[in-house]
């Protein structure tokens, strides 16, 4: 005979955010469309027959068609494809960025909030990067190492490590400072000294006890880490001290169709309303994770 | 309250010589050679006399100590040299002197302040003019559709770069819409531009409206986002329901209990905001050819010029760290609970 009154079998605490995450349509249309981007521009050159350093010099400038969804720029060069190969290296440079801030940014958290001691020399150094003029500095920090970065790694490699480790070591701060007081909050619970009774030491304290339950602010502080990091690479881009101009990112592109505006103004729509979808896209996710992710939303 | 302001002033010293010497040490210790663009032709030992002139050969902390000397000892007295006509005796020293125009790095900042305070200080007030409003009814009438409206809106200040809006509306009102429309507006900003009756007001006035509501997008989202989070905290405080309860009109409850308690997180973060607005500037100074101070430290970051290059970000530094200060004192003086002694 069953009991109908049993509670409902035991599940995963992560489908519990999801069933809240699917009631936010924002979210849910933004995490359709940035999957939908990333498959894009992962598969899609591939799949997509022209090259986007293709120069067919005799079918330049031409609008949108059957052969070319976005049409060709000066060269000739096919736009769908340097969109796409573009996109390639704005969320390669987005995501990495993202990922090493991130993780410097937890760190830095969780040694603060974890020891004393640390405390106040890591959240003074926090502060005094907070009071950096970032889009000064990321300028000419990009400007002053490209050249020696770029003898070592090529043209591309260069730039790209430049790009992300720029990124990643201007922008931790927000995610430090967060973790940093969720830690400070947790270290003070019943089940953190019932640990550390029986002998827990720190490491498996902190990777045990701690960082499991600060996972929701990281996980929202990455889609927002996202969305800064790519608009900060377009705009880099934009203002000519990004990757070289035969390396499409989404910034490049638009900064190159700028020189046509008055001709062709259609060719800026195309890497502008990719950036800007992708953020809104991102920013939207954030928003259904934070409210996914707490508990007192979720319970209702 | 004022031995916190002593205090908060006193820690700022150390704060900005930090910053002022990070910048600097990332500036000198680049590979980047300030006689690298001279032509080739220049023989090694008279590049190394340039160099010499340049003082780039000195000990880094020489050079670290000769440009804080400039910039916080020598500029101040010659600004007020120039301002009241006193003579503090600076005639015969060095100053610091940009390596593309060989004129004081001070002065050519004060020739592009302007251009810049007037795009970006009309883009703030304008920008919060509107986010304010919008916050307050967005918070009172939550998940109306005009509280979803702004909330897209300001999802979409959040998203949309200013490369892109910038470009978008040039694209709508300059290049889209003919030349002689009503509605047509200029998308180089004219900055030798002079307001002398109301033809030429009009045209300032067209000019200035695409760079400052592009830049106006981003302030009103942030802060009409920051409103409506506020408002919300205090719409639900018991002395709200206190006011009602005394039977105060709708009205006086929400304009002036509300508002008034609501307005203190938000008055810091308005200040917290304004310099970073000065870096968002550099883009959008950019897009519409305002030859302000963003444009100057591309060109200079371009140019390798380095005494500019540095004072310039130290510049932005310093706008950091002093509304940082005065965020924390508005918020001790408006919030007795959190005044610090």
């Amino acid at each position: 005979m069953t009991d109908t009154t049993q509670a409902p079998a035991p599940r995963n605490q992560w489908w519990d955010v999801w069933d809240q995450y699917k009631t936010h349509k924002g979210a849910l249309v933004g995490a359709v469309f940035f999957l939908t981007i990333i498959l894009a521009v992962i598969f899609g050159p591939w799949l997509w027959g022209i090259d986007a350093t293709h120069i067919d010099i005799r079918a330049r400038n031409q609008g949108p068609s059957m052969a070319h969804p976005m049409g060709t720029d000066q060269l000739g060069r096919d736009t769908f494809a340097r969109m796409m190969a573009g996109g390639r290296v704005s969320l390669a440079v987005g995501l990495t960025a993202m990922a090493l801030a991130l993780g410097l940014g937890t760190l830095v958290g969780v040694l603060a909030g974890y020891f004393k001691k640390l405390d106040g020399v890591l959240m003074r150094t926090t502060d005094l990067f907070l009071a950096l003029p970032l889009l000064p500095l990321l300028l000419v920090i990009i400007m002053l190492f490209r050249d020696k970065l770029n003898a070592a790694f090529g043209p591309e490699g260069g730039i790209f490590i430049l790009m992300v480790a720029a990124i990643g070591a201007t922008s931790w701060m927000q995610t430090a400072r967060i973790v940093r007081g969720d830690v400070l909050a947790i270290k003070e619970r019943e089940f953190v000294l019932a640990a550390r009774s029986i002998g827990t030491p720190n490491r498996r304290m902190i990777t045990r006890h701690v960082l499991p339950n600060v996972m929701s602010p990281i996980m929202v502080s990455a889609t927002l880490g996202i969305a800064n990091a790519i608009i900060t690479e377009s705009a880099l881009s934009f203002l000519g001290l990004g990757f070289p101009p035969d390396f499409p990112t989404w910034g490049r592109l638009l900064f190159d169709s700028v020189d046509y505006l008055q001709q062709y103004p259609e060719r800026v729509m195309w890497p502008g309303l990719a950036i800007s979808l992708t953020v809104l896209s991102v920013n939207y996710m954030g928003d259904g994770l934070r409210d996914a992710l707490d508990p007192k939303i979720r319970g209702r | 309250m004022f031995t916190f302001t002593i205090r908060r002033l006193i820690l700022t010293v150390p704060t900005l010589l930090f910053i002022s010497f990070v910048i600097f040490m990332i500036v000198k210790l680049s590979p980047s050679d300030p006689t690298g663009n001279l032509p080739l032709t220049i023989p090694s030992e008279v590049r190394e006399q340039i160099r010499e002139a340049l003082g780039v050969n000195k000990p880094l902390i020489v050079q670290y100590g000769l440009w804080l000397k400039q910039f916080f000892w020598l500029e101040p007295r010659i600004y007020l040299e120039h301002a009241f006509g006193w003579d503090m005796g600076t005639a015969g020293e060095v100053r610091l002197i940009s390596y593309q125009t060989r004129s004081p790095v001070m002065e050519l900042i004060m020739q592009r302040m302007p251009q810049t305070l007037m795009v970006v200080g009309t883009a703030y007030l304008v920008g919060t003019l509107i986010a304010l409003p919008i916050g307050i009814i967005s918070a009172y009438k939550q998940y109306s559709v005009f509280d979803q409206l702004g909330t897209l809106v300001s999802m979409i200040g959040f998203s949309v770069p200013p490369f892109f809006s910038g470009v978008l509306v040039i694209v709508l009102f300059s290049v889209m819409i003919p030349s002689d429309s009503f509605f047509w507006l200029p998308s180089i900003y004219d900055t030798t531009h002079e307001v002398t009756d109301w033809e030429s007001f009009k045209y300032q006035f067209r000019q200035m409206i695409m760079p400052v509501m592009v830049l106006a997008l981003q302030i009103t989202a942030q802060i009409s986002r920051f409103t409506r989070a506020s408002m919300l905290d205090n719409l639900n405080q018991d002395y709200v329901r206190t006011a009602r309860a005394k039977g105060l009109k709708e009205q006086t409850v929400v304009l002036v209990h509300v508002l008034r308690n609501s307005m203190i997180p938000v008055v810091t973060v308005i200040a917290l905001g304004i310099p970073s607005i000065f870096g968002g500037a550099i883009i959008t100074e950019q897009v519409f050819k305002v030859n302000g101070l963003g444009q100057l430290l591309i060109i200079a970051i371009q140019g390798g010029d380095v005494p500019t290059v540095q004072t310039l970000t130290f510049i932005f530094a310093i706008l950091i760290v002093l509304f940082n200060l005065i965020a924390d004192v508005l918020y001790g003086i408006l919030d007795p609970r959190i005044r610090y002694d």
